[in-house]
């Protein structure tokens, strides 16, 4: 007998169970209604998003496969593709960071290598409570070590990415992580699970009763029990997410598997059917034979656990000894636990399958867009400029982040042309000349003054950092992290957020092909700052036509593309140097940004130019130091304000080359704002009538925070 | 030379050792499958990093006792050249091939950078292109790296000349005992070291101090 006491604890209100008992015509029972309970939860259904993600941009020349399978599918040429995702695992990771981290890692994996790719390298965007928080040292600690733990033993590369802090976090920290692959493009596998009389076939781990309600547990806000849903955490196997890796793919090289989908969150529910669902078939189930890690489980236990390292696969008929001899070299479970058929019902509990994806509730939920923060600050015009440039550098969101990645394997596969610390991590495409680049950028405080122009800037922010490494910007992937959907105000949020994402994305020709959303981002009441996290893939036509940051040459001139107008409005010197966050955040204007960039693209590709950075946090003056640490090589700055020196205006990019002069012509003549801004050489940063800094302080203030904050000692 | 590259489920830097031997050597090398009974007849026998059996007990405690192991050992006796770089280097500790164990690195971190080092030996088939005291860059990606052995067998390797690498002084990333990197066994034939030459044998990857391994192998075995 279903109470609404146990609809409650599903998840679901009177009228999303008024509609399921209208799709079943009957009460469903309680494997039934925990199945709609997941399926319909916000993470599965989408179901207050879905509305504005279809305004989205999906689609380009390049792109082969868009949104709604497992990952995107992007051409890269010569019958290679690209093949990513960016997924969030932020509930799990706040209240079991390392296993929380681990499987996030373990889940992005799971759904690049389903789609026939190789996983090639790992970018996550991680974002903490404010330092002072008692929670915040466990936290990085755990989730670094999560991510290290699972992707190292993977051995697939963890090559960049971000760490951000702020009290907004304090209750919900973020952990999106990135997965990028590397496929044919005729060898690409899909979840529709088409035919009648297919083999249903179960690969991987046993199934447990861990992760019970995963989904449901992030849909929802969190409370001060919210430690008790530890148990709704699921605990990686590393080890057996690599005999999957390996073994699918010696599957996936022959032509046995009609459709494939990882279980992932909610499980078997939503991997069968989801499959059953594209390919317009169905599927029936004898849960008996799935192979179970515990005794007395439930069907309500097995088909809502989220074990993990486990695949759904449908086979072509006959097909079934072959493959369970692949699964059985590398010591995995195999069962066939099922066949398809041609009534589109999900038969293990008996329910039509469209009903729990294509009838899943979809919301137009009321919204309210607040106007964004306006003004420009003032400042103290007289504060010495190298002071502020220490200080700038030490900051928690702006120092180093060596703490953290070299815990990550960046090198193996020995691909890694670029490695963190630079605008984008470089990967050669194995055995070619070409290369992949990867980023993922938000600048969360930009969203909260504003957050359209503060999601447009996240995706302009991304296409720059490709840029400055050289690589074409090919295509987005996308967390969208919010706080609860049911108030307007965060609802405008998201849809504000989601508008300037789709016009950024349009404008720079970075059209969107996977993503995930992360709504309900709140703990007693306090939401997160809007955090859209943009992850962006480019390709390089040539590994040896790649830009860095560092400078290589003594007496190089160093020149600045773009215009300066100074904005310090949510700049990272007015809150760490003024302490205040305020004004505008820095409008992204896109027509300039496209011709910036190509511009910088042209000068690389041509082999003008080998060194550049894009200007984003802390500015100019931060991005030449930078430059100069990652070089071991100083600079002389012409003088500047504070506001051209620290301000942060978009479309920007610092070079250093020898030929400065002609560059700077080459750019006005193309329409761009250029000013040669100083040269490379000696041991210091030296800012003409403001003093200098030698490279060695630079390095120990930008060193120093985040280990001596690890170790306590801050 | 001949080369075969041991793989255990879940090594992981077979691919690249694999890629390395064949860029230096001009052939590929045998993949043999850990299941197997017997490598075939090579010059050079690679265990390469990763986790072998996932590691969740000492790493390297479970491939020690594989199957293959078995073969890997009779034919090191026999003179064959085993290099076990990374978990290469566990699992040959493991297996009493070399002496010593490799513990949790000082850290209690997983750690992976570049390191510096020097080559402390020549006179043998691993390190004779390199010069004696060369200083050498190569990345390290390891959580139990740190080198640890009694006093006593400690100083007999030094005095047998059995280190071969060392980092340099404020560089050791694990806190190995007295910065040892890599060792031999007693007839020399029998190399461990937790740094990773495979990933620098490419100029585009960062650096080449890894080639003179490669090149000293096929200068004495070919």
């Amino acid at each position: 007998m279903i109470t609404l006491q146990i609809v409650r604890e599903h998840g679901l209100n009177d009228q999303e169970y008024a509609r399921i008992k209208g799709l079943l015509d009957r009460e469903p029972n309680l494997v039934e209604l925990g199945v709609f309970s997941v399926m319909w939860s916000e993470h599965c259904s989408y179901k207050s998003t879905r509305a504005h993600l279809k305004t989205l941009p999906t689609k380009g020349p390049r792109v082969l496969q868009g949104p709604g399978e497992n990952a995107g599918v992007v051409d890269i040429g010569d019958g290679d593709v690209v093949v990513f995702k960016m997924e969030s695992h932020n509930h799990p990771s706040f209240i079991e960071p390392y296993q929380g981290a681990a499987t996030g890692v373990g889940g992005i994996m799971r759904d690049v290598f389903t789609m026939g790719a190789r996983p090639i390298a790992m970018v996550n965007s991680l974002r903490f409570g404010e330092p002072a928080h008692p929670k915040t040292r466990p936290l990085v600690d755990g989730v670094v070590r999560g991510i290290g733990g699972y992707g190292n033993c993977m051995g697939v590369p963890t090559v960049g990415g971000e760490v951000n802090f702020d009290r907004s976090y304090n209750g919900n920290i973020l952990v999106n992580a990135m997965c990028v692959g590397l496929a044919r493009a005729d060898k690409i596998f899909l979840s529709a699970a088409r035919g009648a009389g297919n083999p249903v076939v179960y690969v991987g781990s046993k199934t447990g009763r861990d992760g019970i309600h995963g989904a449901t547990m992030a849909s929802a806000e969190f409370n001060e029990d919210s430690e008790d849903k530890r148990p709704t955490v699921q605990v990686g196997d590393p080890f057996t997410e690599k005999l999957l890796l390996e073994a699918c793919l010696e599957l996936m090289a022959t032509d046995a598997i009609v459709a494939i989908q990882d279980m992932g969150a909610a499980g078997l529910t939503s991997s069968s059917s989801e499959m059953a669902d594209k390919g317009g078939a169905g599927i029936v189930i004898d849960l008996d034979k799935v192979p179970q890690r515990e005794l007395n489980m439930t069907a309500y236990d097995m088909m809502l656990s989220e074990s993990q390292e486990r695949m759904l696969m449908v086979l072509k008929p006959g097909r079934e000894a072959e493959a369970e001899r692949i699964f059985k070299k590398w010591e995995l479970d195999f069962a066939v636990i099922g066949t398809t058929t041609d009534t589109h019902r999900l038969t293990v509990a008996d329910m039509p399958v469209g009903s729990l994806s294509d009838a899943a509730p979809m919301y137009k939920r009321p919204f309210i867009k607040r106007a964004p923060a306006t003004g420009m600050p003032s400042f103290d015009a007289s504060r010495p400029v190298m002071e502020s440039l220490l200080k700038s550098l030490a900051a928690p969101d702006m120092c180093s982040k060596r703490w953290v990645w070299e815990q990550y394997d960046q090198s193996v596969m020995a691909d890694t042309v670029q490695m963190p610390g630079g605008d984008a991590a470089v990967v050669r495409v194995h055995g070619t000349d070409k290369a992949l680049a990867m980023t993922t950028d938000v600048t969360p405080r930009y969203c909260r003054a504003d957050p359209y122009e503060g999601a447009k800037q996240a995706v302009a922010e991304a296409w720059r950092n490709l840029t400055a490494v050289g690589a074409l910007p090919l295509a987005v992937t996308d967390c969208l992290n919010y706080g609860n959907p049911e108030k307007p105000e965060i609802m405008g949020e998201i849809v504000a957020g989601i508008e300037g994402i789709g016009e950024a994305c349009r404008a720079l020709d970075f059209p969107i092909v996977s993503g995930n959303c992360s709504l309900y981002n709140e703990t007693q009441g306090e939401g997160i700052m809007p955090t859209p996290t943009i992850g962006g893939v480019g390709l390089l036509k040539s590994v040896n036509r790649m830009a860095t940051i560092a400078f290589k040459r003594e007496g190089d001139a160093i020149v600045l593309i773009g215009e300066t107008k100074g904005h310090l409005g949510q700049s990272i010197y007015l809150r760490e140097i003024e302490g205040r966050e305020e004004g505008s955040a820095p409008p992204v204007d896109l027509t300039v940004e496209k011709k910036n960039g190509d511009f910088v693209r042209g000068l690389i590709e041509s082999g003008r130019v080998d060194t550049v950075h894009d200007v984003s946090d802390g500015g100019v003056l931060i991005a030449v130091a930078e430059m100069a640490m990652a070089g071991n090589l100083g600079a002389v700055v012409a003088p500047g304000t504070i506001p051209f020196l620290f301000g942060e205006d978009q479309a920007r990019y610092v070079l250093a080359a020898p030929d400065g002069e002609r560059l700077v012509s080459d750019a006005k003549r193309a329409g761009l704002a250029a000013t040669l801004l100083g040269s490379v050489g000696g041991d210091r940063i030296a800012v003409e009538g403001a003093g200098e800094v030698k490279i060695d302080g630079l390095r120990k203030a930008h060193e120093g925070w985040l280990p001596a904050y690890m170790s306590g000692e801050l | 030379m001949k080369s075969a590259v041991v793989v255990f489920p879940a090594s992981n830097c077979d691919r690249d050792a694999a890629v390395a031997l064949e860029q230096m050597t001009g052939t590929k090398p045998h993949i043999v499958w850990h299941a197997d009974s017997e490598v075939p007849d090579v010059d050079l026998i690679v265990l390469p990093g990763g986790f072998a059996y996932g590691d969740y007990l000492r790493c390297g405690a479970m491939a020690s006792q594989s199957r293959v192991m078995r073969d890997v050992k009779a034919k090191a006796e026999k003179g064959v050249a085993v290099l076990g770089i990374c978990n290469g280097f566990q699992v040959l500790t493991e297996s009493h091939m070399l002496p010593g164990a490799l513990i949790r690195n000082a850290g209690l971190k997983f750690v992976c950078r570049r390191v510096a080092m020097t080559v402390e030996e020549t006179q043998n088939a691993f390190t004779r292109k390199y010069n004696h005291g060369q200083r050498v860059t190569m990345p390290v990606a390891h959580g139990e790296g740190n080198y640890f052995a009694d006093e006593e067998t400690l100083d007999r390797l030094e005095g047998e000349g059995r280190v071969v690498f060392r980092y340099v002084d404020g560089d050791n990333p694990n806190g190995a005992a007295r910065n040892i990197a890599g060792i031999l066994n007693e007839k020399r034939n029998v190399l461990g070291l937790m740094p990773h030459p495979e990933r620098v044998c490419d100029p585009l990857l960062g650096g080449t101090d890894g080639r003179a391994l490669f090149e000293s192998l096929i200068e004495a075995l070919t």
